[in-house]
C-alpha cells in the first residue's frame, strides 16, 4: 500500500488485460480508483473481473470483489467462461467476494443513517486477503435501493476518498448516463480515470469499443479500440497508424514459384513486407496465396491462412489438385487455417480475432484471403483505417503478409478498387485474364514492388498437378504469344530449331 | 456498546425465546446508534411489552456478521421474528414509521 515512484510519473497498476495495459501506458493508476461506464451488457463486469483475477494470479495483488448486482456463484460461473476459476482463487484466499444485495421493498427509512456497513464489509474484505484492488460492481444500485440520495452522495465521497487512503488499486464500474457520464453522476467522485465500453450494433453486425476518456497525470491514447470478450478473456486491439517506424528488413522470402522469383529481382519478396495480390475471380489469387504458405512451410517456418471465402477443408482439397499439399503440413503444425464469413462479425472483431492468432501462432507468414469482403459494406467509412490496423500490426509482428483482393477485370481504374490499401502495399501482383483466339489465358504482372528492380512482363502463368508455373515468354513477330498460339509455335520451333529466337527475358 | 445479546429485564424467564426476535446492527457507540438503541427500547416496552427481545450488534467487533443479514447502512433494525424478515434502516426517531416498518400493528392486534 505504499506510494510508489511518486516522483517519476503515476504509479500504475498493470491490469494484466491483452491491449488495455498498452493504451494506458502500464494499467490504471496505482492506489486510485478508476471508473468504468457503459451501457448494458457491454464488458463492464468482465473487465472488473479480469482486473481483479489477474491482480491475484499474475501481480501478485490479492482483491476483493462486491459485487452488487449479481450473487458471488453468478459471478463465478460468468468469469468460467473466460477461462477463471474464481472459486479457486477464494480458497486460496487470494479473492474476496461479497455480494450486497440491496432492496428497497425491503427496507423502511426513518431517520439518520450512514453506510458504515458497506465500508466495515469492504474492510473486512480488504484485510481477510490482504486486498491490494477493489472492484465494485455496480455501485449505482445503491441509488435504486436507497431513497435518501443526499447521504448516498456523501457517503460515495467518503468511500473514494477511503479507498485513496487505504491506497487501494480500484475499478468501479457505472451505467452511462444520457446526459452526464454516468447515470447518477459518479464521475464527480471519480476523476482519475475514465474507461468507456460500447457496444454498437450496426447492420446487425455488433462490435464492442473501448476508449480511454481520461487519465489524469498520464498519457493516454484517446482513440477507440476494438475489443472483444474472448475464451481467455478480454482483448483489447491497441494497434494504430500513428507511427510508421517498422524496421525494413533486406532478407528475402522466395515466393516458390521459380518464375515469379525471377520477376521479383530473382530472389523473391522482401521479408515482412506486405503483398497484394488482386484480381478478377478465377485468376489463381488464393492458389497463388496458398503456395506462398506452403513455400513457408516447406522452409520450415509457420504459416497463417485466413481463409473468408473457403472453408478449411474446401481449401486443402482444391489447393491438392494443383499440387499443393496444406494437410501435410497442417498435420506438421506448420501451417494453420482458420475459417469463417466475414458476415459473421464486425470488421474490428475480425481484426481482433486475426491480432489474437498471430500473436498465438507466432507465424512467418500470413494469408489473408481476401480482404476485399471483409466488410459487406464497400463505403463503410472504418474500412480503411481498419484495414490499415491490420497492414502496421502483421508488419510490427514481423511477417510476411499476403492480401488477396477482388477486383473486376475491366481494367480500368483498378488503384480505385483496391479500397485504398495498395500504397499501403509494399509489393502489389496483378492477376488478370486475357482473352484471345478464342481461349482464356491467366496471366500475371509485378505492378510495384518496392525497393527492388521487378520484372515489367505480363506474364502467362498454368495451373498443374505439378503446380503453378511461369510461362516462358513467347515473342513471335514482335508479339507475345499466349495460350495455344504460344504452346503450337513454341512446338514448331521445336520441330525446326533455331529458326526463331524466344525472347526470353529475365 | 456491548457487542452481545442484551437481555431486557422485563423477558419472561422460560425456555421458548420470545414472539419478537430483534437485531439492532450498529457500528460502534455513535450519537445515531445510541439514539437508535434508545428509541427501540421505548417503542418495544410500548408497543410489545414482555413479548420481545432485541439482540445489538457492534459490527467494529463482529464485522462478519455484516453480510449475513445483507447490512448496509448503519443503524439497521431487523426483524428476525415474526417472519419475512424485514429492514429498518436509520436511527428510528420516527415510531410511526417503524410501527410501520416492523408491522407492529397487523401482527401485534
Amino acid at each position: 500500500m505504499t506510494k510508489e515512484a511518486n516522483g517519476a510519473g503515476l504509479a500504475k497498476a498493470p491490469t494484466g488485460i491483452d491491449g488495455l495495459d498498452e493504451i494506458t501506458a502500464g494499467g490504471l493508476p496505482r492506489g486510485r480508483p478508476t471508473l468504468v461506464i457503459g451501457g448494458p451488457g457491454c464488458g463492464k463486469t468482465m473487465l472488473a473481473a479480469e482486473f481483479i483475477v489477474q491482480g491475484a494470479t499474475r501481480f501478485g495483488e490479492p482483491g476483493v470483489f462486491m459485487m452488487f448486482e449479481e450473487t458471488a456463484d453468478e459471478l463465478a460461473a460468468n468469469v468460467r467462461s473466460l477461462g477463471f476459476d474464481l472459486d479457486e482463487l477464494v480458497r486460496k484466499n487470494l479473492v474476496a467476494l461479497d455480494h450486497v444485495h440491496v432492496e428497497r421493498s425491503e427496507i423502511e427509512e426513518t431517520g439518520q443513517y450512514d453506510l458504515e456497513g458497506l465500508f466495515i464489509r469492504l474492510a473486512h474484505a480488504i484485510d481477510s486477503v490482504g486486498a491490494k484492488r477493489v472492484a465494485l460492481d455496480t455501485l449505482e444500485a445503491l441509488f435504486s435501493g436507497l431513497s435518501d440520495h443526499a447521504v448516498l452522495r456523501a457517503e460515495l465521497r467518503r468511500l473514494f476518498r477511503w479507498l485513496k487512503d487505504r491506497g487501494m488499486t480500484a475499478v468501479i464500474t457505472a451505467e452511462r448516463g444520457a446526459e452526464t457520464l454516468t447515470r447518477f453522476g459518479l464521475e464527480e467522485y471519480v476523476a482519475d480515470c475514465v474507461l468507456c465500453l460500447d457496444h454498437r450494433v450496426q447492420d446487425q453486425v455488433s462490435t464492442r469499443r473501448l476508449r480511454v476518456v481520461k487519465y489524469r497525470g498520464s498519457l493516454h491514447g484517446t482513440n477507440e479500440y476494438p475489443f472483444l470478450i474472448g475464451p481467455r478473456g478480454i482483448l483489447v486491439l491497441p494497434i494504430t497508424s500513428l507511427r510508421l517506424d517498422h524496421d525494413a528488413p533486406t532478407g528475402r522470402v522466395p515466393t516458390g514459384i521459380a518464375g515469379l522469383d525471377e520477376m521479383l529481382d530473382g530472389k523473391g519478396f522482401y521479408r515482412d513486407s506486405s503483398v497484394l495480390l488482386s484480381g478478377a475471380p478465377g485468376t489463381g489469387k488464393s492458389s497463388i496465396a496458398a503456395r506462398l504458405a506452403e513455400a513457408a512451410c516447406q522452409r520450415g517456418e509457420r504459416a497463417l491462412i485466413f481463409s473468408y471465402e473457403e472453408s478449411a477443408g474446401q481449401l486443402v482439397r482444391n489447393m491438392r489438385s494443383i499440387g499443393t499439399d496444406l494437410e501435410r503440413w497442417t498435420k506438421q503444425g506448420l501451417l494453420r487455417i482458420y475459417s469463417s464469413r466475414p458476415t459473421l462479425q464486425g470488421l474490428e472483431q475480425h481484426l481482433v480475432l486475426m491480432y489474437e492468432a498471430v500473436r498465438e501462432f507466432q507465424p512467418s507468414l500470413v494469408v489473408v484471403d481476401p480482404i476485399s469482403n471483409l466488410t459487406l459494406h464497400a463505403d463503410d467509412a472504418g474500412l480503411k483505417p481498419t484495414l490499415m490496423r491490420l497492414i502496421d500490426f502483421l508488419k510490427q509482428s514481423h511477417v510476411t503478409a499476403v492480401y488477396t483482393s477482388l477486383v473486376s477485370d475491366a481494367g480500368e481504374a483498378i488503384a480505385d478498387t483496391e479500397i485504398g490499401v495498395s500504397s499501403l502495399m509494399d509489393a502489389w501482383l496483378l492477376l488478370s485474364n486475357l482473352q484471345a483466339n478464342g481461349e482464356r489465358t491467366r496471366a500475371l504482372q509485378v505492378i510495384k514492388a518496392r525497393g527492388m528492380p521487378h520484372s515489367n512482363q505480363v506474364r502467362e502463368f498454368v495451373f498443374s498437378e505439378r503446380g503453378i508455373d511461369l510461362v516462358d515468354v513467347y515473342v513471335e513477330g514482335g508479339r507475345a504469344l499466349t495460350g495455344r498460339a504460344r504452346a503450337g509455335a513454341q512446338s514448331a520451333r521445336a520441330a525446326a530449331p533455331g529458326a526463331l529466337g524466344a525472347g526470353r527475358n529475365r | 456498546m456491548k457487542g452481545r445479546v442484551v437481555s431486557e429485564p422485563e423477558q419472561p424467564a422460560q425456555a421458548q425465546r420470545p414472539e419478537w426476535q430483534l437485531r439492532l446492527y450498529v457500528a460502534g457507540a455513535t450519537a445515531k446508534s445510541v439514539a437508535a438503541l434508545a428509541n427501540l427500547r421505548r417503542l418495544c416496552e410500548t408497543h410489545l411489552a414482555g413479548r420481545y427481545e432485541i439482540e445489538v450488534i457492534d459490527l467494529l467487533v463482529n464485522p462478519k456478521l455484516a453480510a449475513g443479514d445483507q447490512i448496509l447502512a448503519v443503524p439497521t433494525l431487523v426483524r428476525k421474528f415474526p417472519e419475512p424478515i424485514r429492514k429498518i434502516i436509520g436511527d428510528l426517531s420516527n415510531e410511526e414509521r417503524v410501527l410501520v416498518g416492523l408491522d407492529v400493528k397487523a401482527v401485534a392486534r
